[in-house]
């Protein structure tokens, strides 16, 4: 984040769960919970991208408004009285993550998800056995307004084979939450290419490029700013999805090491994960003035040299 | 924007139709290129009405017509993509030129929709299949009080609703009659408004010229008294156009009740320019078909109110966006548009008194989300049709981020007597908080579905008698449309005012009153109420997006006696969905698809024992 030092803004004065807290105009409630230390779960929010609240796991109830509000996107008032862990805000973060969890492969969506899931409750199996996946395509094709009438003796779900259809990335789409993330990435929030956008409606959304032609028949330049933001592991490297199916992905082992890279002059932070000597992944900090998490193919992927050793060294 | 684009290049057909629109492309453009920079990318809003002209010109979009598009209006194909998919009139996929959408939903499916469809699958094929001729499911399309209902989709011809419909009516029209051409049918306003024909003394208002007033002429409408209050409102000035609306306490007709007044109000005094005005006439909530019945038989009323409303507002372009299963209300439309832009009645200078407001008609694609009215700014600005996050309201930030005024057919209309009358002496009619007449849709277990009007106040009884009451045994009935609530025959003399229906816990929602008697299959009817939400939730939040998958799951189980648990469990799981999706999602789609079926097993209509 650019650090203004220009205006100084004035301090716009709230109640959260009972306590004053204030905090500068233009913040959000879910910025004002992070000050109380408040632990609010997110799942579309990102500190670099447009708001799109559409997830809504980090609901709140705000005495007033008869529904509850995305915390992430509703900018505070004076006089706000907010309430995080009401029985209305656990049952929704509940509900939220559990419909999720019945429908997508939330399997790498990370440690906080699996947390939150405990704690508030998750029981995804209430819904049925998840549907048999859909074969390729098939979910590509779904035309809106009209779905197979369901017996209920499954529960949908997103379950489809990954997409691997080129050499620096894959899309694993049984693992999409729809959080409109890579299309902000890919978009005006950092890289305008516009290769993929959201398509079809209801349940059949998809995260797809036109017509879904493969990547390389797109505008795709291969940025890799998509998979730097993805939560849930449906965008990654090739190089992380061929170990982890594998079974050779070991996180344990995964050392972080931060560097400039060399490629041009911009001077764009780099962060190495290394796995057993081998780099795995390549991302940048989300909060560096340069890059805002944002690469290039060169920066994101363009670390094979690095690992081409002389024989037998 | 560097845009990248498909090899794939347009038919001659589709190429025409394009530029048809946006103009044939300038001289030594290279089409690889989007040509035109800031001035292409102004033309975004085009989107939809550029995909409608390749549509009903092929039938289909096909990739080099995309492509087309794209470079154009400059927009990214995945883009383009993704506002295409989203409308389910446009196929993507090869698709028969000649299609017919039969209505299947909660009305015509009992009164022979359900037998069209299994005859047309008998004969024609599997839903879907056929390379020149083909069928469709379609939900409710507006035309409940002459069900069932089909519509059929013709590339290269025109677009034709047909009701009542037979399977061999259907047939003969989207298999195509002798020369290929399907004659333009008409509307029966005296079907569709019973009270137009029975002269029984109700002194009818907004249904006053319906069947009266000749569509098509202007000068028929001008000799009952048409622009009669834009006279007025011209002679009074905007401001004092604005009082007598608040003063009338006008409510909106849309579904959210809101001050009228108070909107116009808002964007007048809004610094921000310029203002724009959006008629609402998306009208796609099941079993309602009001806004479709005053478009087709007195559509200059509707030019002349959003006229005024302009003028007082200070608008000077409004978009009257039609859902696209309107064939002939758009036509009659189109035709009145046209007519009053060559009297001067719209233009750079309105009946010479020196102020300039036009009318751009705008089709949806079927799309009932589109008629959220953030939604529908999407829409019209070339985008997915996602309902925005609220604040902003469009009085402050609306459609193309302007202030914006946005108002139901019905709201409308209202206006014409508001400003002929003055604001308090129509509020003289109803009650204290609801004034005027309303118009309730009478469709499904009643003996003449049509369209009532009656003055704010009347009970659910009263409107059941004039309709001829119910057939069958009455069961309850659903107030509001697919959105609504079921109600208990015992509420009958509850008023239909929005007072009225807050004491109860019901809306009036979109003005559907629709009876349910002892032969409807109750778990089949929350079955296809359950699956118009699970089609028509835009799919952007969560408890919207997946709560409609489970509630129509949990639907089919109840009714198939496959309940996971106990029957009580699932009207747990039910419960739990409602609440989530009533408390959490972004919009009133979300917010309402848990309503007719929690209704319903709150009064016991989900009881074993039904008929199935
Ligand atoms: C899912 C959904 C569908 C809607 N459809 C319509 C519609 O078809 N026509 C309409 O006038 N309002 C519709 N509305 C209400 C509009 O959002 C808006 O409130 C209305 O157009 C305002 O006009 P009014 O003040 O004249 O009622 C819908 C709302 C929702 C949530
Ligand atoms: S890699 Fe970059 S260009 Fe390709 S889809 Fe992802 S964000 Fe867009
Ligand atoms: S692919 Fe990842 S970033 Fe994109 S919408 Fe799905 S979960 Fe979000
Ligand atoms: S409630 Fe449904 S229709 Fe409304 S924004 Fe959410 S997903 Fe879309
Ligand atoms: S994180 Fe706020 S709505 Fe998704
Ligand atoms: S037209 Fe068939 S239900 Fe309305």
């Amino acid at each position: 984040m650019t650090v203004d030092l220009g205006t100084i803004r004035r301090l716009v004065e709230l109640t959260v769960d009972g306590e004053q807290v204030r905090v500068p105009e233009g913040s959000t409630i879910l910025d004002a919970c992070r000050a109380q230390d408040i632990e609010t779960p997110t799942l579309c929010y990102a500190p670099n991208l447009t708001p799109v609240n559409a997830c809504r796991v980090c609901v709140v109830e705000l005495e007033g408004a008869r529904t509850l509000v995305p915390s992430c996107a509703r900018p505070v008032e004076d006089g706000m009285v907010v309430h995080t862990d009401s029985e209305r805000v656990r049952h929704s973060r509940k509900m939220v993550l559990e419909l999720l969890d019945s429908s997508v492969d939330l399997s790498q969506s990370g440690e906080d998800v699996d947390r939150w899931k405990d704690q508030y409750g998750v029981d995804a199996g209430r819904y049925g056995p998840p549907a048999a996946p859909a074969a390729a395509g098939e979910r590509d094709a779904r035309h809106a307004g009209h779905h197979e009438i369901p017996d209920g003796s499954t529960a949908a779900t997103v379950a489809q084979p990954v997409k691997e259809d080129n050499d620096l990335y894959v899309r694993d789409y049984g693992r999409c939450i729809m959080c409109y993330k890579c299309v902000e990435a890919c978009g005006t929030d950092a890289q305008n290419t516009f290769a993929i956008a959201v398509a079809g409606r209801g349940f059949d959304t998809r995260i797809t490029t036109e017509f879904a032609v493969e990547l390389p028949d797109s505008a795709c330049v291969y940025c890799g700013n998509c998979i730097g933001v993805c939560p849930t592991g449906a965008l990654k490297s090739v190089s992380e999805h061929e170990l982890r199916e594998a079974g050779q992905w070991d996180p344990d082992d995964e050392t972080v090491t931060t560097t400039i890279c060399s490629f041009c002059g911009v001077g764009c932070n780099l962060e190495l994960h290394v796995q057993h000597n081998q780099i795995v992944n390549v991302t940048s900090p989300t909060d560096h003035s340069v890059t805002h998490g944002h690469l290039c193919i060169k920066g994101r992927f363009g670390f094979q040299h690095v690992q081409n050793l002389p024989e037998g060294s | 924007m560097d845009l990248k684009f498909l090899e794939a290049v347009p038919t001659q057909g589709e190429q025409a139709a394009v530029d048809g629109l946006v103009g044939a492309p300038g001289e030594g453009d290279d089409p690889r290129f989007a040509a035109g920079g800031q001035h292409a990318r102004d033309l975004r809003h085009l989107l939809l009405p550029a995909l409608h002209a390749v549509s009903d010109t092929a039938g289909w979009i096909s990739q080099g017509a995309l492509n087309y598009i794209c470079q154009r209006l400059s927009v990214p194909p995945a883009e383009a993509y993704g506002v295409a998919t989203f409308y389910a009139m446009f196929s993507l996929s090869p698709r028969a030129p000649r299609v017919a959408h039969v209505c299947d939903d909660i009305v015509c499916a009992r009164l022979g929709g359900s037998d069209i469809a299994d005859e047309l699958a008998a004969t024609l094929g599997p839903a879907g299949s056929g390379q020149v001729v083909t069928w469709l499911r379609s939900p409710c399309l507006g035309l409940c009080e002459r069900a069932p209902a089909a519509m059929v989709q013709l590339a290269g011809d025109t677009d034709q609703a047909i009701a009542p419909a037979t399977a061999d009516g259907v047939r003969t029209a989207v298999a195509g009659t002798g020369n290929g051409h399907v004659p333009a049918g008409g509307s029966q306003p005296s079907v569709s408004a019973p009270q137009t024909r029975r002269g029984d003394g109700q002194r009818l208002r907004l249904l006053r010229r319906i069947g009266v007033v000749d569509p098509d002429s202007l000068d028929s409408y001008r000799s009952v008294g048409g622009y009669a209050g834009l006279r007025r409102a011209i002679a009074v000035g905007p401001g004092r156009v604005i009082q007598e609306v608040s003063d009338s306490k006008l409510m909106g007709r849309g579904g959210a009740a809101f001050p009228t007044g108070v909107k116009w109000d808002a964007v007048a005094k809004a610094p921000v320019r310029p203002h724009y005005l959006i008629c609402n006439a998306d009208e796609s909530e099941p079993g309602t078909f009001k806004d479709r019945v005053l478009m087709e038989d007195d559509p200059f009323a509707l030019i002349e109110a959003m006229t005024i409303a302009g003028y007082a507002t200070g608008c000077e372009q409004g978009y009257l966006y039609i859902r696209g299963e309107y064939p002939l209300a758009t036509r009659r439309l189109q035709a009145a548009i046209e007519q009053a832009r060559h009297r001067s009645l719209l233009g750079s200078d309105v009946m010479g008194a020196g102020f300039g407001f036009d009318i751009e008609l705008r089709r949806g694609a079927g799309a009932y989300i589109c008629g959220e009215e953030t939604a529908l700014m999407n829409s019209l600005e070339g985008y997915r049709g996602e309902p925005r996050n609220k604040p902003p309201f469009p009085t402050v930030s609306g459609l193309f981020g302007k202030p914006t005024v946005i108002n139901n057919v019905e709201t409308l209309f209202n206006v014409l007597d508001i400003l002929t009358e003055g604001g308090p002496a129509f509020a003289q009619t109803g009650t204290e908080r609801s004034t005027g007449t309303k118009l309730f849709c009478l469709c499904g277990a009643v003996a003449e579905p049509g369209l009532y009007e009656v003055p704010f106040g009347a009970t659910l009884r009263e409107l059941l008698e004039l309709a001829g009451g119910s057939t069958g045994s009455l069961r309850a009935i659903l107030l509001g449309g697919a959105a609504g609530s079921f109600v208990d025959p015992e509420a009958l003399d509850v008023a239909l005012t929005f007072e009225g229906m807050r004491e109860i816990g019901a809306s009036l929602g979109s003005g559907v009153i629709m009876p349910v008697d002892d032969g409807t299959d109750m778990p089949g009817m929350l079955r296809r109420i359950a699956a118009f939400f699970r089609d028509e939730s835009c799919g952007q939040c969560v408890p919207c997006r997946v709560g409609t998958v489970r509630q129509e799951e949990s639907l089919a189980r109840l009714a198939n006696g496959t309940e996971i648990g106990s029957r009580a469990r699932e009207f747990a799981l039910l419960d739990d969905l409602t609440r989530v999706m009533r408390d959490s999602s972004i919009c009133g789609l979300g917010h309402t698809a848990p309503a007719a079926v929690q209704s319903a097993i709150s009064l016991n209509l989900l009881e074993r024992g039904d008929p199935e």
